[in-house]
């Protein structure tokens, strides 16, 4: 028997877009309040990191990689969206303990609006992309046609599914937050991003798959990179983020009637 | 035969104390025993309490600090589920009326009202055509488009209390703020709760002002020690309260309910 019932509180479709709708808009007003500026700085960071490995691996240690500027703008862009989404979501429920505790509602949107404010950074900064796409002589493809909105579906899946995952479970152990610090760390040079697969050593490239974000970011890479749409690398991280989704979902319906008691 | 909107059926509701298990360090190294240090001590907020709020009633809660009023209000918000017993509420429910609850700093007066009553349950239509009407009421002026990190927490009760008070619940939860705005809105803010009476809005109000408990409420119910102690007339449960707490009140000044001292 169900403990609580809520006649009359149903929530419409209609409430339930509108609600998406304003909390994406807010986090993007809060960041967008001075527009040239806001945009600025969304792709500020991304371009910085790319100048620093550029100075370190090619200046410096003179690796040798054609089109090296392109390769790191191509990997570092998509990552920034899955880092700053992962590395955002312990804090998430917690930042907003004064919803959780008074206002029932589905609490389910909120990491959804998180997700969605990156992707829309991600999105906005694809002219970047296409920039330096140009200036080393190449030009989108039809493959960018069906690649891109395929690809953004994936990413966002995963990172939903991790991100419920994350969120949910920091609220009742703290510490996750500085977990999440150090594996994305480790995440990050594991995948390839600053570096291609090639220079990858033989017997280590059979475990590229295990790392769940890898075959995302080199569907990516190689999307902006080659004009290819890699079908198998999309399909492996269509799985993961299938398998994210389910598990997000799972430890979400566990433990969210808890939230208010913990936050 | 007057309908309940609010029925509690014997209803517990106690937390765990997480405070072994706040980390996965901890959760790691300790288990066993923490798990059944989490089983065994348990801090119970409510035991056992059954009450009904009928259709239209104004219902006072008072009762000391930590007697599990707060509790109280958060199940029939739905924002938390009982371990025993059972809650029905039948109606709409505003969210508990707390200051800032659901506000951005960041964003105006007028965002932030779009957003609260989204949260609320309306959809963005239905709160634009009533943001006229309630920025009226909050009486902010020039403030209304500023950002709400800048108001004092009399303004932000007051547009706390606007944006509830316009969105139409049919069951409106008000968790001690009014001693926050400046008389002359205290007295807009009852003269409003008055004429919600007309409009056969059920109102639940916890507060420590026994003064407005009397002079609002219909029907009172006093906790002591996480259980019920009396409900009754508004007047007597004061009385008996304020003479259990040690603290004498001359309550003979206070305009009682219309309603009750005539009949």
């Amino acid at each position: 028997m169900s403990r609580v019932k809520h006649l009359g509180s149903r929530r419409e479709l209609e409430n339930y877009r509108d609600l998406l709708f304003v909390l994406v808009q807010k986090d993007i007003k809060v960041r967008y309040k001075s527009k040239i500026l806001g945009y600025l700085w969304s792709i500020a960071s991304p371009l910085a990191f790319a100048c620093v490995y550029f100075f370190a691996f090619r200046i410096v240690m003179r690796v040798d990689v054609a089109n090296y500027p392109l390769m790191l703008i191509s990997g570092i862009f998509p990552w920034q969206w899955f880092a700053n989404s992962v590395g955002s979501s312990p804090r998430l429920f917690l930042g907003n303990a004064p919803l959780i505790k008074k206002v029932k509602f589905p609490r389910i949107i909120i990491p959804l609006s998180m997700i969605l404010n990156h992707m829309i950074h991600f999105i906005l900064s694809l002219p970047v992309i296409l920039l330096f796409v140009f200036i080393y002589g190449g030009a989108p493809t039809l493959s960018w046609i069906i690649g891109i909105p395929i690809l953004l579906a994936v990413h966002l899946m995963m990172v939903y599914g991790i991100s419920l995952v994350l969120s949910s479970l920091n609220l009742f152990l703290r510490d996750i937050e500085r977990l999440v610090d150090v594996v994305m760390r480790f995440v990050f040079y594991f995948t390839p991003i600053i570096y291609p697969i090639e220079l990858i050593p033989e017997r280590f490239q059979a475990f590229i798959p295990l790392n769940p974000v890898a075959p995302l970011i080199i569907s990516w890479r190689e999307l902006f990179l080659f004009g290819t749409f890699n079908l198998a690398y999309t399909a492996i991280s269509f799985a993961y983020a299938l398998a994210f989704l389910a598990l997000g979902y799972f430890v979400y319906r566990k433990l969210s009637w808890r939230f208010a008691e913990v936050v | 035969m007057r309908e309940p909107v609010i029925s509690f059926d014997n209803v517990s509701k106690h937390y765990p104390l997480y405070t072994n298990v706040r980390g996965i360090k901890n959760v790691l190294f300790n288990f066993p025993r923490n798990l059944r240090a989490m089983r065994s001590q348990r801090f119970e907020a409510l035991r056992d309490i059954s009450f009904d709020v009928y259709r239209g009633e104004k219902f006072g809660i008072i009762g000391r600090n930590g007697a599990g009023k707060s509790t109280t209000l958060g199940l029939i918000a739905g924002v938390l589920r009982p371990n025993e017993g059972r809650v029905v509420v039948r109606g709409r429910i505003s969210p508990l009326l707390a200051l800032g609850a659901g506000f951005n700093p960041e964003l105006s007066g007028r965002e932030n009202i779009v957003l609260n009553g989204i949260l609320m349950g309306l959809t963005r239509r239905e709160v634009l055509s009533k943001l006229d009407e309630i920025i009226d009421f909050s009486e902010l002026g020039d403030f209304i488009n500023h950002p709400i990190r800048i108001y004092s927490s009399g303004m932000l009760a007051r547009l706390g209390f606007s944006v509830v008070a316009h969105l139409d619940p049919e069951i409106l939860l008000i968790d001690e703020v009014l001693g926050v705005g400046d008389i002359k809105f205290q007295q807009k803010c009852l003269d409003k709760m008055m004429a919600f009476k007309e409009s056969g809005i059920t109102m639940v109000l916890v507060s420590h002002s026994i003064s407005s408990v009397i002079s609002i409420c219909d029907r009172a119910m006093w906790i002591e020690d996480h259980t019920v102690k009396m409900v009754g007339h508004p007047y007597e449960i004061a009385a008996q309260y304020c003479k259990a707490a040690g603290v004498e009140v001359d309550l003979g000044d206070i305009p009682q309910n219309v309603e009750f001292s005539s009949s």
